[in-house]
């Protein structure tokens, strides 16, 4: 009467649908929460899920419930030290077992908590730069591959037929089934020979002969010249691509115009450059220059953390960047890119410099240098070079950036390269 | 306390248990399955035939997050159940249950994979037979949801829902479920009896059901004047006529702005609330029932050395746990743990039939000494929570778990301790907590009191206060969801026990 039935195999992600209409209904808070997730995150740690926690009063779900007050009454279990007629002092919370109609879901909890999968984090990321799609695919995706070599199988599809191996296989195939059938010819035409020879070549034993030689050479004849298992495909395997190594440069004004915010927004261009390599390189470093008036070489906390005050010295970092270049990075066996930003401030007769470095040393080992300028006033020194720069060199670009919808630009270039 | 049940005679020396290891198989299932059938039929357990699945325990978090339903349409609220439970899952804080159960005919059981055999066997007994048998038997559950019919008409409400999605969009739709999921509590009869819900009744009377609906709305909101007759009438036709409580069922009726696939949704969301309703108000007696049969059937196999005593150790652990009741003034206390209470009832029931005291012989003269079989499944098949804790609640059990009840009056400064488990008490505890178990009690009383049919189409409820107690802060919200279904303003009054109504919050269409 009863059933036993194995579900285990049948769909799995019956709530998935679910799921997604919580995160549509839901997306403003979502994306608040990510872009705060974002901030927290290092420069290089961005393909990962998310614990994301939202207010849980945003997505109550109401029913018609009491308030405090009135009288009620109130049966709880576990008495040790009462007796009737006791009279207690209400307890500060509100007394034990209130909370009736609270939270309809039972979780007492401030905060709604839960976990964003890799693949919807990066798109909430995306979001916010307002990436192209094509762009949001390509960076999406796992690592490009190659097809490599991998020798012969049996089975494949026609154009991948090796007509060389076949062929191969073919004549080692007709000479194995041959065999048995011509060492019998060869005895019988021997032996008519011989008949012939004896002058009985008009007997019957010697027609017997000429039949079965007949029939043999028809056998032999009958051998396949070339049979579906004799065909042989080249074999090819996927090969991850990235095989080489790069180095990326982030650049960073520290001097005290650069707030919270502006550095926000630069931590997202340098992990837009960041995620974009890691698509097409194995190996990435990554090297943190700060600047004001010198330069400094220093690890991500630091990096984004302090600022400090005084005027700005753009060239002393380029200066640092290509020092490091030429101590650890030769660029024959590395990949250069660089990321900067800055507010746009520079001390005036540095700004020519910072073009002369940038032209004669830094781009021609580079492969990509992007440059923004976050919240800047009018544009200074700097951004006036910089256009030279870009008038001269095709791997350079250059944006003003007033939201995180601005980063994209700047490597509009690069990834053009990357989908033609 | 005592486990004068089973433990006095050792089981059977010549034991031959079923099976030895905690790794299950679909052939162990079997044979574990039909030995408990077996001992069920013993009982005189009756069932529907029921289908046992194996789940994944993501399958078990699906189930979980769909209240259990095989089939649901697809609203943004079963995600974040469903975000919730694997949340806490995936964080070690809760261990998924064990087993999921509806009453559907084949009644559905879920296992989980993962679980040892001595799990699956206490599930399946549980389920299998406890639920299903409450399920079968249970008055409420057989005057209000059709167990054969159910699986049908989730199957259609479903289907219904993503039609509407594709032809109104899904904004629109998941507007209206808010709205009509939070007024399903007040979208339930709670003294008429329903029609019994089938797929191929409901999709040939839907259209009909649709153009007829619409007629009748048309006609109360006739534009067209009346005023000759209007003199006499308009004190006559008071609408509604009579307060009514199911909310949902007004709107439906007599909402005049809802197209008719809005009125056929507020009418799967109404459906699908009346049959979760018997459930909400059996569930210490549901609870208790199949935890009381698991434990009385897995003894009796133990008893009969099918089991082994490894098997028994682990199945007495979980046991244990499910049915653990936290003190008040602990830091797990969340309540009256209605397996504790039901299974200690159940329990309770079966020792005064076989062995009265004194004191059960005066408070229960027609239980003790009679077939305990036959008594529990009295019980078990005419009573809901409330009357059932009002007519079986023993003073040995209120002494077991030491109940005791307070008074909360706000206008008193202190609570009162009104009555504990002493003679003088057991009474006064016996029926407060009976009352704690009344819906009627626990949830607001709301009902649609009166419309405005010839003025601004408003419509008025009413709140019947209960001991005084107000409504509680969501109230303009909830007001907003039901102006939302109504299309015009809708309006709230308190009314307290002297009959003095107080307005208390509008909301704008």
């Amino acid at each position: 009467m009863n059933r036993l039935v194995d579900r285990r195999l049948s769909g799995k992600n019956r709530s998935a649908v679910n799921r997604q209409r919580f995160l549509r209904r839901f997306k403003a808070q979502i994306r608040r929460a990510a872009a705060e997730a974002v901030s927290g995150r290092k420069v290089a740690d961005l393909e990962r899920g998310e614990r994301i926690s939202i207010p849980a009063k945003d997505l109550s779900e109401p029913v018609f419930h009491h308030g405090p007050g009135g009288r009620r009454n109130l049966v709880l279990p576990g008495n040790r030290e009462f007796v009737s007629g006791d009279r207690i002092d209400r307890p500060e919370d509100g007394g034990a077992g209130k909370g009736s109609g609270g939270s309809p879901d039972g979780e007492g909890m401030d905060e709604f908590v839960f976990e964003l999968t890799k693949e919807e984090f990066m798109d909430y990321f995306f979001q916010d730069l307002a990436l192209p799609d094509l762009v949001k695919k390509q960076l999406a995706a796992a690592p490009e591959v190659k097809k490599a070599r991998a020798g012969f199988v049996s089975q494949g599809n026609p154009s991948s037929l090796h007509v060389v191996r076949s062929m191969k296989q073919a004549i080692g195939r007709r000479m194995a089934m041959a065999a048995g059938p011509r060492d019998a010819l060869r005895e019988a035409e021997a032996a008519l020979e011989q008949l012939v020879a004896q002058g009985l070549g008009a007997s019957v034993e010697a027609d017997e002969l000429r039949d079965e030689i007949e029939a043999l050479k028809a056998r032999i004849a009958a051998v396949p010249f070339i049979d579906t298992w004799d065909l042989r495909y080249a074999h090819r395997v996927d090969q991850p691509t990235p095989s080489s190594q790069a180095v990326m440069f982030c650049l960073l004004d520290v001097s005290g115009s650069m707030d919270v915010g502006r550095k926000n927004i630069a931590k997202r261009f340098f992990m837009l450059l960041y995620l974009f390599l890691t698509r097409s390189y194995e190996r990435i470093d990554l090297v943190f220059i700060r600047h004001h008036t010198v330069a400094r070489e220093v690890d991500e906390e630091e990096f984004f953390a302090s600022r400090e005050s005084g005027g700005t010295v753009v060239s002393s970092a380029l200066e640092l960047m290509h020092e490091i270049i030429l101590e650890r990075y030769p660029s024959a066996s590395w990949n250069i890119y660089a990321a900067q930003a800055s507010d746009g401030d520079n001390w005036d007769n540095d700004s020519p410099r910072c073009r002369e470095l940038l032209l004669q040393n830094i781009l021609p080992l580079t492969q990509y240098y992007a440059y923004v300028e976050i919240e800047a006033e009018e544009p200074q020194s700097l951004w006036h070079e910089y256009e030279r720069v870009k008038a001269a060199s095709p791997r350079f670009a250059m944006q003003r950036i007033l939201t995180l919808e601005d980063i994209y630009p700047v490597f509009r270039e690069l990834f053009r390269k990357k989908v033609a | 306390m005592e486990t004068e049940m089973e433990s006095a005679a050792p089981p059977d020396a010549r034991r031959q248990p079923l099976s030895e290891g905690s790794e299950w198989t679909f052939e162990l299932l079997d044979v574990y399955d039909r030995e408990i059938a077996r001992v069920a039929a013993l009982y005189g357990l009756d069932t529907y035939p029921s289908q046992i699945e194996v789940i994944t325990s993501e399958q078990m978090i699906d189930a979980y997050s769909s209240v259990g339903m095989p089939v649901g349409y697809h609203h943004w609220s079963y995600g974040k159940q469903f975000l919730a439970t694997q949340k806490s899952y995936q964080r070690g804080q809760m261990g998924l249950a064990y087993e999921i159960v509806i009453n559907s005919s084949p009644c559905i059981a879920y296992l989980m994979e993962e679980n040892t055999m001595t799990m699956q066997a206490l599930v399946i007994a549980h389920a299998a037979y406890g639920h299903n048998s409450f399920f079968k038997g249970n008055y409420l559950f057989r005057t209000w949801t059709d167990a054969e019919g159910i699986l049908d008409y989730l199957v259609f409400a479903r289907n219904f829902i993503a039609d509407c999605e594709q032809r109104h969009g899904e904004a629109a739709v998941e507007e209206l479920l808010d709205s009509c999921h939070a007024l399903m509590n007040l979208g339930v009869d709670r003294y008429k009896r329903p029609a019994r819900l089938s797929m191929a009744k409901e999709q040939a009377r839907q259209a009909e059901r649709e153009a007829y609906l619409q007629s009748q709305v048309n006609d109360l909101w006739r534009t067209l004047p009346a005023k000759q007759a209007a003199g006499q009438t308009k004190l006559a036709t008071r609408f509604p006529s009579e307060p009514q409580e199911n909310l949902l069922y007004f709107i439906e009726k007599n909402a005049p702005r809802l197209e008719p696939w809005q009125r056929e949704i507020v009418r799967i969301v109404r459906k699908i609330a009346q049959y979760f309703y018997p459930q909400r108000q059996t569930q210490v007696m549901n609870e208790g029932w199949a935890t009381f049969w698991h434990y009385t059937l897995l003894n009796h196999l133990y008893q009969e050395g099918k089991l082994t005593d490894g098997f028994m150790m682990e199945f007495l652990q979980s046991h244990t746990n499910v049915v653990y009741q936290p003190p008040y003034n602990s830091r797990f206390y969340s309540g009256i743990n209605p397996y504790a209470l039901g299974f200690g009832m159940f329990r309770d029931l079966r020792r005064i039939c076989e062995r009265p005291t004194e004191e059960d012989r005066r408070w229960f003269p027609d239980l003790a000494g009679s077939d305990w079989v036959k008594s529990l499944d009295f019980a078990m098949r005419n009573f809901k929570d409330e009357s059932f804790v009002a007519q079986y609640l023993s003073p040995r059990l209120i002494r077991d778990m030491k109940l005791f009840a307070l008074v909360d009056d706000d206008q008193d400064d202190k609570l009162e301790v009104k009555a504990i488990h002493d003679d003088a008490g057991y009474r006064t505890v016996r029926q407060l907590l009976a009352d704690q178990y009344n819906l009627g009690n626990r949830e607001p009383n709301i009902q649609v009191y009166a419309v405005d049919i010839f003025g601004d189409r408003s419509l008025t409820l009413r709140h019947y206060m209960h001991d005084r107690r107000p409504l509680g802060e969501s109230t303009p919200e909830m007001l907003r969801h039901v102006a939302r279904l109504w299309g015009y303003p809708v309006r709230i009054e308190s009314v307290d026990q002297n009959g003095v109504s107080q307005q208390l919050a509008t909301s704008e269409a």
